[in-house]
């Protein structure tokens, strides 16, 4: 094996950028070799360096970047010295790219057969004809449904999944030898995602192409890679095989980001996450040394910040690297470092009641006004019953369009409900804006938004945003105690005080969502909707985040609703789940509940396809066909019968499904249900997702 | 956990023009005194502030836009002008008003008076009036852009922000205004008012403000859908609140760029205006007026210097607004 001439090697590679404060090296020191059929990941957080390696591949690095030493060898051949014309005829033919936005990496002015048969008529020299067949063929590899209408379509006119299919198809026409996929799946949601996944293995396989897979997910790149490369601030920290990096990782960076991410073991009350502490810091302020230095439990002053730390094997022919200079004397096995134990909160009395709530859009459909087609509706929620408890997080989870953020406008008054009742309290919500809520009510209710970048107005101060609610609550009047309250809230969120004078510009990601919640807290509220709070963040700050939006729900007993789409995340956090799709409450129960049978078919196939960074647990496959319905015309019967595997024909499609109660709590709160035809004997027989490997049992990928 | 002090970065374009707020004293310094001085006719000692505080303002602007040659080339001619009008009673200039000697060629002595630039066919001196011209130029240019920025801004915030109704009517009528050519409403509204440096005015805001309030309606409706607007809308905040605090902060970035270029529209417009009769009327010197005096004998090439001078006076003050907006947008960018 080790004779083959790799298909990609890179060696020593430094790349620099230049920019106004000179010279920035965003990699050093990179070090890959992959050979035919291998599939190798790159995981690490954002400006770890990973897609300028990607770039620099390509050779594409635009204006200011630059290869400052090392070579790239493409097949034997060093691409760095190569013209620009060869380097044409290797870009899309040989090595292919998949980037994250499908819809930027498709010419929106162009038919999708046009642009998929230019890369054989270019590359190949193929007649249009020819060309527009070996496309043809090519989407039915990428499990397209029905490929001629895909290629007569233009991008904006199928869904993101299958755009995403659409690119990759093209980056395989030429038959590359080498594909680059940066977060190819990022953009997408979790069943969407599933297939692209399972489609990319597949198609590793078949093709024979080696694989470089860009990801902040380490889930992702368990499921898909062979090898993989751990970045840490531009530097490979930790290379190996998929199984000793996951199992026997032997840098503590690569433990920090393990221990951040809630993995099925974690639980919040005795096994919380445990965040990296720190910041990644700025490529011109790296510490000498080790760059994770400062944020190390493992420091050592005079060993560990002096000179350029070496990647070294871990043991002899291991073919596992670490940069590390304790790696050796530091016990891996003896207990990850936990945080406290937390205690549990116990849930008081029904705060939120929410009944039989509607929610319809009026949507013309086009034309004059005069003569004005008639008006559709969108359902965007119908009939969703819950309630949530005082101190208890219930989490809403589903795809995009399944009218999770519609509720929350209708909870914050920003919308009125079409129907229902929304009880808060003593108080009925559901059809009383924002402007009609008192003070008090408000300030009861209050949100922290998904978007770190959008979440606070970039041209006022921290201080007077938060000290703004204050006001507006009537929690002080006085400035000076409105001063004294905007500092004593940073202390909660663990801010620095004198972040008060800044501007949001001078904020990380991670520091705005804080103060985000500092300023969602600001008026004591006694519910808070927190919309994908985290989802926008960096694991390791996602850790700190969720850990320090628990920490302030335990201190004020808050009630939580906490909109999701991250099941490993929910399952961290959230008392109750409410699974949700096309605008109706699926399932519902406990998280327990949730996470084992009997599962309702929607359930089950969102559970499978959540990635799972964890060697030890066996998850059974399933990929659901098909898109997400448009909400505009949702399918008869059941919503989720167009894509389910358990669809009764004459039945699903035709009824709306009964909503069956499996357990019960008590008599005031609602237990365990499921909405489907299924009968409940069935859906106890149901199979759990997750098992743990040990158990040998092999799942067939059906 | 406690957060690292992250470094700040380069100050943004917006910052280094807002944050010294002794900026702001200093250009209204600078400018109260002129407006008062041209339009109002107070004495020549309201202007004695104003020429020091030119000065340390185009000093700091230099500092501010160092970074860009174009917006430095831009930022002095600009400057040029300004201190120009601030200081040209104290110049030693002669009457721009009084008949000399006619038909003075530039650089010559005529009846023992020296012509820089010459002089006009009535025999005034070209050098004091191209001098005393910019002073109305500037005052009226700027007074009627500020203005319709000013009606412009009001207008896009409250058609993008409320939307529905609002947003049809104001269009509409925004539409109507954007459908006649500039020049047809600034000749119909001109004629009806009667020509006046007010009216010059009220005839800009007219045509500039819709076009004003379409970019800012457009950023508006991008705007209103960040989350902080929704956090102001969650806590209930009056929309009013929402547009002036929330919105309007956001909404000066690509402004102040575009403002750069509509002065210099409003330059052209206001010269082309008095060529043809329509803005401030004679004795008085004004380049568009200096422009139409002298065209008939400017016709002979030995005369051309009376059409150039205010000519090129007007292009330099053109260029030097589109120069300048051209450099703040590239260092808008860098950052």
């Amino acid at each position: 094996m080790s004779e083959e001439i790799p298909v990609l090697e890179c060696k020593d590679l430094c790349i620099s950028y230049t920019t106004r404060a000179g010279e920035i090296p965003a990699v050093i020191n990179f070090n890959l070799r992959l050979m035919q059929n291998e599939a190798h990941g790159i995981v690490g957080e954002s400006g770890c360096g990973k897609s300028t390696v990607a770039l620099a591949i390509m050779q594409y690095m635009g204006k200011n970047g630059y290869i400052k030493s090392g070579e790239i060898r493409f097949n034997g051949q060093d691409m760095t010295e190569m013209s620009e014309e060869e380097l044409r005829k290797i870009r899309g033919s040989q090595i292919a790219m998949v980037y994250q936005e499908p819809m930027a990496s498709l010419n929106p002015s162009m038919k999708i057969a046009d642009q998929l048969a230019e890369v054989p008529m270019f590359h190949d020299g193929l007649s249009e004809a020819d060309a527009k067949a070996k496309a043809l063929q090519m989407l039915e590899k990428v499990k397209l449904p029905d490929p001629p209408r895909i290629m007569d379509a233009y991008p904006h006119q199928i869904s993101g999944g299958q755009q995403q299919r659409v690119v990759i198809a093209m980056a395989l026409l030429s038959q590359p030898k080498l594909l680059l996929l940066d977060e190819p799946t990022t953009a997408l949601d979790v069943t969407v995602e599933a297939g692209i996944v399972e489609l990319i293995r597949e198609i590793a396989d078949e093709f024979g192409t080696s694989l470089i897979f860009i990801s902040h997910n380490l889930g992702l790149i368990l499921e898909t890679c062979d090898r993989i490369t751990v970045m840490y601030s531009g530097q490979a920290v930790e290379i190996g095989e998929i199984g000793d990096v996951f199992d026997e990782m032997r840098h503590p960076y690569t433990r920090g980001l393990f221990n951040s991410i809630p993995l099925p073991g974690a639980d919040k009350k005795s096994k919380p996450l445990v965040p990296i502490r720190g910041q990644l810091p700025l490529p011109h302020e790296r510490p000498d040394g080790c760059y994770f230095g400062p944020r190390c439990d493992f420091f050592e002053a005079a060993r560990c910040d002096q000179g350029l730390v070496p990647l070294e094997e871990t043991a002899e022919n291991a073919n596992h690297f670490a940069r590390c200079v304790k790696f050796r004397e530091i016990e891996w096995d003896a207990g990850k470092p936990r945080a406290v134990v937390k205690e549990a909160v116990v849930p008081g009395d029904i705060v939120l009641h929410i009944h039989d709530l509607q929610k319809h859009y009026k949507v013309e459909s086009g034309g004059m006004f005069i003569f004005g087609g008639e008006a559709k509706t969108v359902k965007a929620n119908e009939g969703i019953n819950f309630h949530a408890r005082e101190a208890e997080t219930v989490a809403i989870v589903g795809e995009s369009g399944c009218g999770k953020s519609t509720f929350a406008k209708v909870l914050m008054g920003l919308e009125d409900a079409t129907a229902g009742q929304v009880q808060f309290g003593e108080i009925e919500l559901g059809d009383m804006n924002v402007h009609d809520r008192d003070a008090d009510t408000i300030s009861n209710l209050q949100m922290v938004f998904q978007n770190p970048f959008d979440t606070l107005n970039p041209s006022h101060t921290v201080g007077s945003q938060i000290g703004r609610v204050i006001r507006k609550f009537g929690v002080e009047t006085d400035q000076t105690k409105i001063d004294e309250r905007v500092l004593k809230l940073l202390d909660i969120v663990k801010l620095p005080r004198d972040f008060a004078k800044r501007k949001p510009r001078q904020l990380s990601g991670g520091q705005k969502q804080r103060v985000g919640i500092a300023r969602a807290f600001a008026g004591d509220p006694s519910m808070v909707i927190a919309d994908e709070p985290v989802s926008a963040l960096d694991v390791s700050v996602q850790a700190a985040v969720t850990e320090l939006l628990m920490d302030i729900q335990r201190d004020h007993r808050t009630t939580l609703i906490f909109i999701s789409h991250d099941l490993s995340v929910v399952r961290y956090l959230a008392d109750r789940i409410v699974v949700m799709y096309l605008g109706r409450i699926m399932e519902q129960g406990r998280t327990e509940e949730i996470f084992s049978p009997p599962y309702h078919p929607y359930t089950e196939a969102l559970l499978s396809a959540v990635p799972i960074a964890d060697t030890s647990i066996e998850k059974r496959k399933i990929v659901l066909d098909g898109e997400l319905p448009s909400a505009l015309n949702p399918p008869k019967g059941c919503p989720f019968s167009t894509r389910c595997q358990y669809k009764i024909d004459g039945v699903c499609d035709v009824e709306a499904p009964p909503l069956r109660t499996l357990s019960m709590e008590n008599e005031t709160l609602r237990g365990h249900q499921i909405m489907c035809h299924l009968s409940e004997a069935t859906l106890r027989e149901m199979r759990p997702v997750f098992s743990q490997k040990a158990d040998g049992e092999m799942e067939p990928a059906e | 956990m406690a957060a690292v002090d992250i470094q700040i970065p380069p100050a943004s374009l917006m910052e280094r023009l807002a944050k010294p707020k002794p900026m702001l004293i200093l250009f209204a310094l600078m400018w109260i005194p002129l407006t008062l001085y041209v339009m109002f006719g107070l004495s020549d000692l309201v202007l004695l502030p104003a020429i020091p505080t030119t000065l340390a303002l185009y000093v700091i602007c230099l500092w501010a836009f160092r970074e860009s040659a174009v917006a430095i080339i831009g930022l002095t001619l600009v400057f040029f002008w300004l201190l120009a009008a601030v200081s040209a009673p104290y110049l030693p200039l002669l009457d721009p008003n009084k008949p000399i000697a006619p038909f003075a060629t530039p650089f010559s002595e005529k009846k023992e008076t020296f012509f820089l630039l010459g002089s006009d066919f009535k025999g005034r001196d070209l050098l004091s009036r191209m001098i005393w011209g910019c002073q109305r130029v500037l005052i009226w240019g700027v007074t009627a852009t500020a203005v319709a920025y000013l009606v412009g801004t009001l207008f896009g915030l409250i058609a993008g922000y409320l939307a529905g109704w609002w947003d049809e009517a104001i269009s509409f009528v925004g539409n109507v205004f954007l459908s006649f050519p500039v020049m047809v409403l600034f000749i119909v509204i001109l004629n009806y008012l009667g020509p006046s440096g007010f009216n010059i005015i009220i005839a800009v805001t007219f045509a500039s403000a819709p076009a004003i309030m379409r970019i800012v309606r457009g950023l508006a409706l991008d705007i209103k859908t960040r989350d902080y607007v929704y956090a102001a809308q969650t806590r209930g905040e009056h929309p009013l609140y929402i547009m002036v605090v929330e919105l309007l902060p956001n909404v000066r970035g690509p402004l102040i760029v575009d403002a750069c270029l509509r002065l210099g529209y409003t330059t052209v417009a206001i010269t082309t205006l008095t060529f043809l009769g329509l803005g401030l009327q004679p004795p008085d010197p004004d380049w568009g007026l200096m422009i139409r005096e002298s065209a008939r004998v400017a016709m002979l090439w030995k005369f051309s210097y009376m059409l150039l001078v205010p000519a090129l006076a007007v292009s330099s003050l053109i260029l030097g607004f589109n120069l300048l907006a051209d450099g703040l947008r590239e260092i808008s960018l860098k950052d």
